[in-house]
């Protein structure tokens, strides 16, 4: 009898211990070794602010500068709209969010906004009328960061042209549109916590600690969530899926993620969303690196650097070492005759720019050699390209392709997808024109 | 259009009109247009020049859109004149009466006219020049004009082997008196007409020297992009232009009330600055509209009361008993897309204006650009360069007006060019057509044949006095005058403008709506009595003999009957229209998914004198890829006001690996010449959806061709 | 200023980096052969040979080219197998309205050069980018296969 109670009682108290595993997620900086200090009892140098080159700015350029490190922009701005005037929609599975307008017009933006309002947004996700914010605007890694560095940003959105324009409203079903639910999700997933240094780590890893984590929100992308929709931290910076695009396993894992990536070449990359023989960042990096990564100082994209290459390699067994090896100069028969229709499409529309070889003979940018969006046999992320087409800064101007979701048939698509993973990637991908039209309605309009 | 647009314009027959064109011709044709080049001494008409130093420089009344044309006419001008090919120097007519291209009453290049309405003012031409060349000839060498004939430029007595070249005799000839009318040569004296003469035009246009509109390059010019606003009708608001002047090599802005430019120092930074323009367009009206309402608008229009635009025999007691078939096509809305983006080169000073650009319409050019910067038209030039595709588009001039307005802003000449997207979202595009047809079968022949034509009246724009009682003459064009000549017949014109979405007139022009209506409805009813399309159509056309043979001959080149494999079948399509007869066969493939593939088309092609055959050949080849590019591909759709295709990644054409293969056979011909052009177009879509009928089982009704509905992902 | 070298001649370009070989040729040079169509790279009507290869100069930028050749329709007649290419087409009576044709002998040109007797497939994977509005496809084909053996 006895012996019984305390066999169920343990077997409950496991199931605590397991649900709570499952809920409970580390903090971000979680992995690193040594505890962390409140930031007033760091010693070292200021991890937080604008790099020292900076800090004799004006607030609005101090803003500026941390506004484009926070990549307000993408998420801000409608495609083709008005910058930070909002209207982005976010498919999620449950119904469409829009990104609301942060101009500082008083009727449809934030021009109403105490800083006291400002604050509790970015920290606790709460409107000024006492609503919830959904977590597609990331406060949980907003949290992270200083009052003062919250108030920069605001300065220079107040310093923009107010823009009259009301986002459309959200279309979520119940019970997410529950505003009020995300009370108990903050409850758990967001620490309400600014940054915390960890001085057994350098300056310059907690620096890009602080970019990584409370600016540049990296893991809200790269991090698998768990199934509160919270970024899951112990499987940090993994790879996930947002917004119909893979972003990917960026750990220290040699094989699938960037871990045979050297410091400086990492470095480049972040800067650029580009480098030879590592292919393109498209997609939401690409605009992460054009609205905001490539804005950055050179001790910032070192600091991020440092920190990014402490972070544990995880493997991800679905994602091959890319293929470096070129294609041949035309196709051969045998990968013609494999997929005729993908060839055929490929000759016409794709070929002109990213040649046959997977090195493009006029642009670099449109090299597939060596990149992971084509060593993916998910090929997501092509097929995001290939419907939607891309634009790209490059140093030479803005680099476009266009898309082609319009005037080809899924059929079409796919098979052209399929072609360029089998022509110019490790594993070759088999997607359907089923998914083809899945994913391209995944992506954020 | 064919011939009879204008002459219906003007209560001619066609006989009559092109009898009246000639005359026209006749009367002008002595009044030199303008001075001469150095070295021409005889000049005895509008078309022909003699240097004395035997070069025989030949005017061109119609302009080289890839049709062939400068050589064509060259052929029939040079073959009654006796002039050597070689020697043979064409050049563009300017601007004049003289030009006018007797079937519209207009100096324009279009609806498959130009040899149809050429033919015999240019053999005149050439024929009296040639008489006044040998009376010249035969004063010199004193002996009688009927002893001396002519061969290769030269003037021949043969009684003495004396031989004299036509330049050494050029300005004697100059004082000789005008023949009227001259002895024309009979056919079998030929030497050039109905040989595959090398085009004049081509070598230069392998080696990147021929210069189109968008290669004029005069001294100084400077580089304009254009934007107008993206919703049709809508004008130009607030403009904020302190990002592009911040350009390097942007020059300057020119903001007008429809749309606004930037000039630079290249087309480049002439984009460029066009990107960095904050525009905020007035809208209009027409912000909200989208092809849904426009379809509504135009199926609801089809339900009115038409013009009538020909009516036999007695409709209802032809429908009395028979078997009654109704089926209703759609056409949907088609971009030009010629592969050289509209452009035009202006120079305007206070006193004169100068224009470079490829146009269908020099006189209207003139006209419009002298209206638009206020000068007399004689101060007006306009070179008219070769043109890279027209297709119809360059049957318009507003591209040219817009480009003198900006041009009056910029100091010295400027290249406006329309980038790709620019050139598709503001085209005058091919109309949609809505088609109600009925027919009643008795016996296993068509008694009875209805057809209700809606849509746009381009001719009522382009072409005022040719929109008559109600009827779009182009838009009935094939329809009223069906092949088949059916006993009972009722054809009604219905017109319909659709709401923003200028229209204008399109390679294959009415033609094409119908008779991809005809030819898909006679299938589908030779298919539902069970009897052999071919057989079906054969016996319908005992009054249209020269169809007839058309059919008979391309049922065997296009091995009709022979067993096909799975998911493949065989179309035919029959027409005449532009004065000439062609029947179509079309081999296509449909796999499960529902692509398209087309295997084979043959065609067989009377089109009566054929003056340069190879030439034909390539037009029908050409006409047939059009056609199909349409077919498979092309639908432009609207939302918000706007078009919204862009480029080539959305608005899809036709590639090499998509081509089938191409067997043209002409038929043997001594009637009046035919027009070419166009003929082809209007072929191949007939000829697929009936080929994807035998394949699959599925008609489809509407164009472009829906994978989906032959895929049996979704019902017709 | 950039210097260039074309159809054998070094020619210094006023213009940016990033201004496109295809708009320096054209508008800077005067050298119009090499035409606009779509300016994406979906049309070929502006290919010229870099290095021998058949590239859309509406895509590459003149700061990338740095001193590899170029070779455009104006010169790649002095080329033998770009002579043969330009004579097949006369005799075949390839060109119609012309425009698309530059760009359809420059990728013909470097396609013989990658391969000297191609397959209708080889073909099909070298000219499918380029478009031509009037449908000279089936001329095109032949006219390479001429090219080829002549
Ligand atoms: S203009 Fe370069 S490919 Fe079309
Ligand atoms: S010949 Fe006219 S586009 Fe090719």
């Amino acid at each position: 009898m006895k012996r019984l109670y305390w066999i169920l009682l343990s077997l409950a108290a496991l199931a605590c211990v397991i649900a709570a595993w499952i809920i409970y997620v580390p903090s971000p900086t979680a992995f690193a070794s040594g505890g962390t200090v409140a930031l007033g009892d760091y010693k070292d140098a200021n991890p937080t602010g604008v790099p020292a080159s900076l800090a004799k700015a004006d607030v609005v350029e101090r803003g500026e500068y941390l506004t484009r490190a926070a990549d307000c922009e993408a998420c801000h701005t409608a495609k083709g709209g008005e910058p930070f005037a909002g209207g982005l929609a976010f498919k999620l599975p449950f119904g469409t969010l829009y990104s609301p307008n942060i101009t500082p017009d008083k009727d449809t933006g934030i021009g109403k906004w105490t800083d006291a309002d400002f604050i509790r947004a970015i920290h606790k996700g709460i409107a000024p009328d006492g609503s919830r914010f959904y977590p597609a605007f990331p406060y949980p890694s907003y949290t992270l960061l200083t009052k003062d560095d919250a108030l920069a940003i605001k300065a220079f959105l107040f310093s923009l042209k107010p823009i009259n324009k009301e986002a459309p409203p959200n279309t979520l079903v119940f019970p997410f549109n529950q505003r009020w639910l995300m009370a108990f999700w903050s409850f758990f997933y967001n620490s309400n916590e600014r940054y915390r240094p960890n001085p057994s780590q350098s300056a310059e890893w907690n620096r890009g600690a602080y970019l990584a984590e409370a600016l540049g929100h990296c893991g809200e992308c790269h991090t698998p969530r768990n199934l509160m929709q919270a970024v899951d931290n112990k499987k940090k910076f993994a790879g996930a899926v947002t917004a119909g695009w893979r972003a990917y396993n960026i750990t220290q894992d040699k094989t699938s993620g960037i871990g045979s990536w050297d410091v400086e070449t990492t470095a480049k990359f972040l800067a650029h969303g580009h480098v030879e023989g590592l292919g393109t960042a498209s997609g939401p990096m690409g605009e992460a690196i054009d609205m905001s990564l490539r804005h950055m100082k050179p001790e910032d994209i070192g600091a991020l650097v440092t920190y990014l290459k402490t972070v544990p390699a995880i493997a991800d067994s679905s994602l091959p070492l890319p293929k470096t090896m070129l294609a041949s100069a035309f196709p051969g028969d045998k990968d013609i005759d494999e997929n005729a229709r993908g060839a055929k499409i490929f000759a016409g529309a794709c070929a002109g720019c990213h040649g046959w070889t997977g090195k493009s003979p006029i642009l670099s940018y449109a090299d597939f050699i060596g990149a992971r969006t084509v060593n993916d046999p998910t090929a997501q992320n092509v097929a995001q390209a290939v419907i939607w087409g891309v634009t790209r800064h490059s140093p030479n101007g803005a680099v476009t392709m266009p898309g082609f979701g319009n005037a080809y048939s899924a059929e079409e698509l796919a098979a052209v997808v399929n072609y360029v993973t089998s022509r110019f990637g490790a594993e070759k991908s088999h997607i359907t024109a089923k998914d083809i039209g899945a994913i391209g309605k995944q992506a954020s309009q | 259009m064919r011939a009879n647009v204008s002459a219906e314009a003007r209560g001619l027959s066609r006989r009559e009109l092109l009898k009246a064109g000639a005359a026209g011709f006749l009367l002008v044709s002595f009044r030199m247009p303008f001075a001469h080049a150095a070295g021409d001494t005889f000049a005895p008409n509008s078309f022909i020049r003699v240097g004395d130093d035997d070069i025989v420089t030949l005017i061109m009344p119609q302009v080289e859109m890839g049709q062939g044309i400068y050589t064509t006419v060259g052929m029939i001008l040079a073959d009654e004149l006796d002039a050597d090919f070689n020697k043979v120097v064409l050049q563009h007519a300017p601007p004049a009466k003289e030009y006018i291209n007797p079937i519209f009453g207009v100096q324009a290049t279009g609806g498959s006219t130009s040899v149809r309405a050429f033919w015999d003012p240019l053999r005149k031409a050439g024929a009296s020049a040639r008489a006044m060349l040998i009376e010249a000839a035969a004063q010199q060498l004193g002996v009688d004009a009927s002893t001396c004939r002519t061969s290769n430029s030269e003037v021949i007595h043969d009684a003495s082997g004396r031989k004299l070249g036509y330049g050494a005799i050029a300005a004697l000839a100059a004082t000789m008196k005008p023949v009227a009318d001259p002895k024309l040569k009979s056919a079998k004296d030929y030497t050039l007409i109905g040989t595959p003469v090398k085009r004049k035009d081509t070598p230069d246009k392998t080696n990147g020297k021929s210069q189109y509109g968008i290669d004029a390059m005069p001294a100084g010019v400077k580089f304009a992009a254009i934007a107008q606003c993206p919703v049709f009708g809508g004008k130009t608001g607030h403009v904020d232009d302190s990002k592009a002047k911040t350009i390097k090599g942007v020059q300057q802005i020119v903001v007008q009330d429809d749309f606004v430019a930037v000039v630079g120092d290249t087309t480049w930074t002439a984009l460029q600055g066009l990107d960095a323009l904050d525009v905020t367009w007035d809208e209009g009206p027409n912000a909200s509209v989208n092809s849904a309402q426009i379809w509504e608008a135009l199926r609801t229009a089809s339900t009115g009361n038409g013009a009538v635009a020909k009516e036999a025999g007695d409709i209802k007691a032809a429908f009395d008993g028979g078997t009654r078939h109704d089926a209703v096509y759609e056409l949907p809305f088609l971009a030009h897309a010629p592969m050289e983006p509209l452009n035009c080169t202006v120079h305007y000073t206070k006193d004169a204006c100068e224009v470079w650009t490829g146009t269908q319409v020099i006189g209207r050019v003139q006209e419009d650009v002298a209206k638009a910067v206020g000068l007399p038209i004689e101060k007006v030039t306009v070179h008219n360069l070769y043109i890279g595709g027209g297709f119809g588009r360059r049957l318009e001039q507003e591209m040219t007006v817009k480009a003198a307005l900006i041009a009056m802003h910029v100091d010295g000449p400027v290249k406006v060019t329309w980038r790709r997207e620019e050139d598709m979202q503001h085209d005058v595009y091919r109309p949609i057509y809505h088609n109600s047809v009925s027919a009643s079968v008795k016996d296993g022949k068509i008694v009875g044949w209805t057809h209700r034509i809606t849509g746009s009246a381009v001719i009522a724009r382009w072409l005022p006095p040719a929109f008559k009682n109600g009827v779009d003459i182009d838009a009935v064009d094939g329809a009223a005058d069906e092949p088949y000549g059916f006993p009972n017949l009722k054809v009604e014109y219905i017109r319909a403008e659709p709401p923003a979405v200028p229209t204008g007139f399109w390679r294959g022009v009415g033609p094409n709506n119908n008779f991809f209506t005809i030819e898909s409805f006679v299938d589908e009813i030779a298919h539902k009595e069970k009897v052999d399309p071919v057989e079906f159509r054969l016996k319908h056309l005992d009054g249209n003999p020269r169809l007839q043979a058309a059919i008979q001959l391309v049922a065997a080149k296009g091995n009709w009957g022979a067993p096909l494999p799975a998911r493949m079948g065989r179309g035919i399509a029959a027409q005449n229209a532009f004065g000439s007869f062609i029947a179509t066969i079309c081999e296509a493939e449909v796999d499960e998914s529902g692509e398209v593939r087309v295997h084979r088309l043959v065609s067989a092609v009377d089109t009566g004198i054929q003056v340069n055959p190879d030439t034909i050949i390539a037009q029908l080849e050409g006409g047939l890829i059009f056609g199909l590019t349409a077919a498979l591909f092309g639908e432009i759709t609207i939302a918000k006001g706007r078009v919204e295709q862009s480029n080539f990644n959305d608005y899809r054409m036709l590639r090499i690996n998509e081509a089938p293969k191409i067997e043209v056979h002409l038929i043997p011909s001594t009637q009046h010449p035919g027009g070419i052009g166009e003929t082809g177009t209007t072929a191949s879509a007939p000829a697929l959806v009936n080929a994807l009928f035998a394949a699959t089982g599925v008609r489809l009704r509407r164009l472009p061709i829906d994978r989906d509905a032959l895929a049996g992902r979704k019902p017709v | 200023m950039i210097t260039l070298q074309i159809n054998g001649q070094s020619r210094d370009v006023e213009a940016g980096p990033d201004t496109p070989l295809l708009w320096a040729l054209r508008d800077v040079l005067g050298m119009t052969g090499t035409k606009f169509g779509c300016g994406i790279a979906q049309c070929g009507a502006c290919t010229v040979h870099l290095d021998g290869e058949a590239v859309r100069s509406c895509q590459l930028s003149i700061g990338s080219v740095g001193n590899r050749p170029i070779t455009t329709i104006e010169g790649v007649g002095s080329s033998e197998i770009g002579a043969k290419v330009q004579k097949a087409w006369l005799d075949l009576e390839v060109v119609q309205c012309g425009y698309c044709q530059s760009g359809q002998i420059m990728s013909a040109a470097a396609l013989l050069a990658h391969k000297s007797n191609p397959s209708d497939d080889d073909i099909d994977a070298a000219m499918a980018g380029n478009i031509c509005r009037c449908g000279t496809y089936v001329r095109i084909r032949e006219a390479i296969k001429k090219a080829a053996t002549a």
